[in-house]
């Protein structure tokens, strides 16, 4: 029994720590010296909270008090206040935005409420970096019962019966990908697990990796048992330096405890997984990239048949899964098929971790149940549209993906209905978009994007993608015209019809979308060279409101062109042909006169 | 860590280690347990609120009573009542005790939170807790 009467824990995911949290525990445990308190309350660093926006967030347990946006500085009063004398520090609270009241009980907050954690059941709740915290939420032992009680055709049937499906974004039954595997003969098989996260915007995988990463050590054994492979290796993107250091420190020390290597507890069964670093090229996230870039080749994909279940990692049997959907297989092992496919809608099982971001107030990692609404998503946990402004849409499974709007914010999320909509899953990544984005300026964004990553091996993509993104750059600098909008849609349509792999075929996805929902505001680029959003700069005009204006001659000065004249104390005008649309006039006026439209 | 040999080895580390989240794994299930806030403000811990609430956390392991979860606070405002401790039981208005020494600590938890009966020493509540 430890002495520890109460635990700190800090959050140390990558978001936290960059604002500097190893700081706050550094002092914590100062303070905790100072105040002899050190051998009572326990200072922890843990993975990701997934309140991302109010972060560093730390946490006292057993009262399950949050406090978010703290300060190194503030670890001397939480100490004194809270851990001396009992007393909550109300400044640091949580303030529910609607009711301005103080939370202080995670559980009570919006944001948490309506969330399952299975994927992320450990993030913010272990020291990810202690083997023993993991064992002590059983941890390992989902692989001790495989090993012992079942055989790999009963593990495989579990999954199967879970119903599964991959998270990496293509939504496929695991368990059934499992079987494939198991079915070849070979004297080498391999187990690989994708952490090559590319989304803009997702950070799921990585959190995970940050913030459980036995979980992932003990899912590919599992996997490995079922599959009859003794080799596992995780393909991992190089710039994810705290992931790579937690997998790695949790790698050797599950060897250390002999939970991988030879003999793994007793029953003979042999494993090992070794990282293989990812250069961050968004196609390596698909399966034959990923495998032909482990191999030392280039990232390029290649077409299936074979899948890699037939000849995959060096020409051998090979099963690839996402980070998120190896993080819930130990939970489905020990609390069986059953008790998983309870969850969630009918075809998909479960729950989702989506990467919320863009324009919403709780900008944050989260999980819910899939079933749950876009409308639950945005506007119960992720709090609303920032600084109160209409939402316009979300757009969900990154470049591959969609946009959706208003109208299907009441659709239950899952692989189905999203696709069903014109959008898709994808990895998880969720991005907000409120009144102020232009919808060609995002579809230009994500054609810039994959025309960067396109690894270049077929012409559709790597030509066709570039015109795109030179088309999209001629209609938000008013040079576009009608004929080029049909240009848009029928390169589109080809590049679809034609490239060789998924990131080819899906990259016009976002043209496509925001064609058909917003294709009033490519017209008002194309025909009245207007941006409806007030967003692409060669667009906009800036005017002076003459009944606001009051003389001050602040603009006139700041104005780098000299294109504001008028005499004090009298309304000042803007010479349309001078101006070169910095907007430095319109940070500088404080009576609100200045418009940009 | 030493090398496990078996899966029963591992049942075994996981009973030891268990403990190290056990009072994590309460708090996240707070609304479902028994809490008992010990009021540590000046006024408590010059008479004794420590003792009392380090003894509580003691005798509940050494009772192995797992369903309660003994937490701090700050002055609930009887100074003249200290030592002072809340108990609140799953999905019930809170009790406030005062003037809880050792004997009478051991009292709360043999009657009140071992059999849900209420003893002598309660301040009516003249307070509501705001969350």
């Amino acid at each position: 029994m430890s002495n520890y009467k109460m635990h700190i824990l800090v959050c140390g995911g990558t978001g936290c720590k960059s604002a500097n949290s190893d700081k706050i525990v550094d002092n914590l445990n100062e303070q905790l010296k100072i105040n002899n308190m050190d051998q009572e309350v326990k200072v922890l660093k843990t993975g990701c909270f997934g309140f991302c926006e109010k972060g560093p967030v730390v946490k006292i347990e057993p009262d399950n008090t949050f406090y978010v946006q703290v300060q190194p500085e503030d670890a001397e009063e939480i100490v004194k206040e809270h851990i001396v004398k009992g007393r909550k520090v109300e400044r640091l609270l949580y303030e529910d935005p609607e009711t301005e009241e103080k939370v202080s009980n995670s559980k009570h907050m919006d944001f948490y409420k309506k969330q399952m954690r299975i994927a992320l059941r450990n993030c913010g709740f272990i020291d990810p970096s202690n083997i023993e915290e993991y064992i002590a939420r059983d941890g390992y032992h989902a692989l001790g019962k495989v090993l012992t009680e079942m055989t790999p055709k009963e593990v495989i049937n579990v999954v199967k019966e879970s119903g599964l499906r991959g998270r990496g974004g293509g939504g496929f039954p695991t368990g059934l990908k499992w079987e494939f595997a198991s079915r070849y003969e070979a004297d080498q098989k391999y187990v690989v697990c994708n952490a090559d996260e590319g989304d803009p915007g997702a950070f799921m995988d990585r959190s995970i990796l940050e913030g459980d990463p036995h979980s992932i050590v003990e899912a590919m054994s599992i996997c490995g048992y079922s599959i009859g492979a003794t080799k596992g290796k995780v393909y991992i993107r190089a710039e994810y330096p705290l992931a790579i250091k937690r997998l790695q420190k949790a790698i050797d020390d599950a060897r250390e405890a002999g939970l991988l290597g030879t003999d793994i507890m007793g029953t003979g069964f042999e494993f090992d997984i070794e990282l293989t670093y990812g250069a961050g090229a968004f196609v390596c996230g698909e399966e034959t990239a990923l495998i032909h870039s482990m191999e030392g080749l280039r990232g390029e994909p290649t077409t299936k048949p074979p899948f890699p279940a037939e000849s995959g990692y060096w020409g051998k049997p090979t099963n690839v899964n996402n980070v998120e959907t190896f993080a819930n297989i130990p939970v489905i092992i020990l609390k069986g098929a059953n008790w998983f496919n309870k969850i969630g809608t009918e075809k998909s099982k479960g729950t989702k971790v989506f990467a919320l971001a863009g324009k919403i107030n709780n900008v944050g990692l989260i999980e819910v149940p899939m079933g749950t609404t876009l409308r639950e998503v945005i506007y119960d946990i992720g709090g609303g549209i920032k600084n109160g402004k209409k939402f316009k849409a979300v757009q969900t499974g990154g470049p591959s993906g969609g946009c959706l709007t208003e109208k299907d914010l009441d659709t239950p999320i899952d692989f189905d209905n999203l696709i069903a909509k014109g959008s898709m899953m994808g990895s998880g990544g969720m991005i907000v978009m409120d009144e102020d984005n232009c919808m060609p300026a995002v579809a230009k964004f994500y054609l810039e994007f994959t025309e960067e990553e396109s690894c270049g091996k077929c012409t559709p993509c790597r030509i066709g993608t570039k015109r795109l993104a030179e088309l999209l750059e001629l209609i938000t600098t008013g040079k576009g015209t009608m004929e080029h909008l049909d240009e848009l849609k029928r390169l589109s349509r080809v590049i679809k019809d034609t490239a060789l792999c998924g990131l080819g075929q899906t990259a016009p996805n976002p043209v496509l979308s925001t064609l058909d929902i917003f294709w009033d505001e490519y017209v008002a680029h194309v025909k009245d060279k207007t941006c409806p959003a007030g967003n692409c700069k060669k667009l906009l005009k800036y005017y002076i409101q003459e009944d606001k204006c009051i003389g001050c001659t602040a603009c006139s000065r700041v104005c780098p062109a000299n294109a504001i004249s008028g005499t004090v104390k009298h309304p000042h005008t803007i010479d349309q042909e001078k101006c070169i649309k910095c907007g430095a006039c319109m940070d500088k006026c404080k009576f609100g006169a200045i418009i940009k439209k | 860590m030493a090398k496990i040999k078996s899966f029963e080895e591992l049942k075994k580390i996981k009973e030891k280690v268990q403990s190290n989240v056990e009072l994590r794994e309460k708090g996240e299930n707070i609304d479902k347990l028994v809490q008992v806030k010990v009021a540590m403000a000046t006024c408590g811990i010059a008479s004794g609120a420590r003792e009392v609430m380090n003894f509580i956390i003691d005798d509940l392991a050494k009772q192995g009573i797992k369903n309660v979860v003994v937490t701090q606070t700050g002055c609930m405002g009887y100074c003249y009542a200290e030592p002072t401790i809340e108990v609140t039981m799953p999905n019930s208005e809170p009790v406030v005790y005062g003037n809880v020494t050792i004997d009478r600590a051991k009292e709360v938890i043999e009657k009140h939170i071992k059999n849900g009966e209420l003893i002598d020493g309660i301040i009516p509540v003249t307070h509501k807790t705001i969350e």
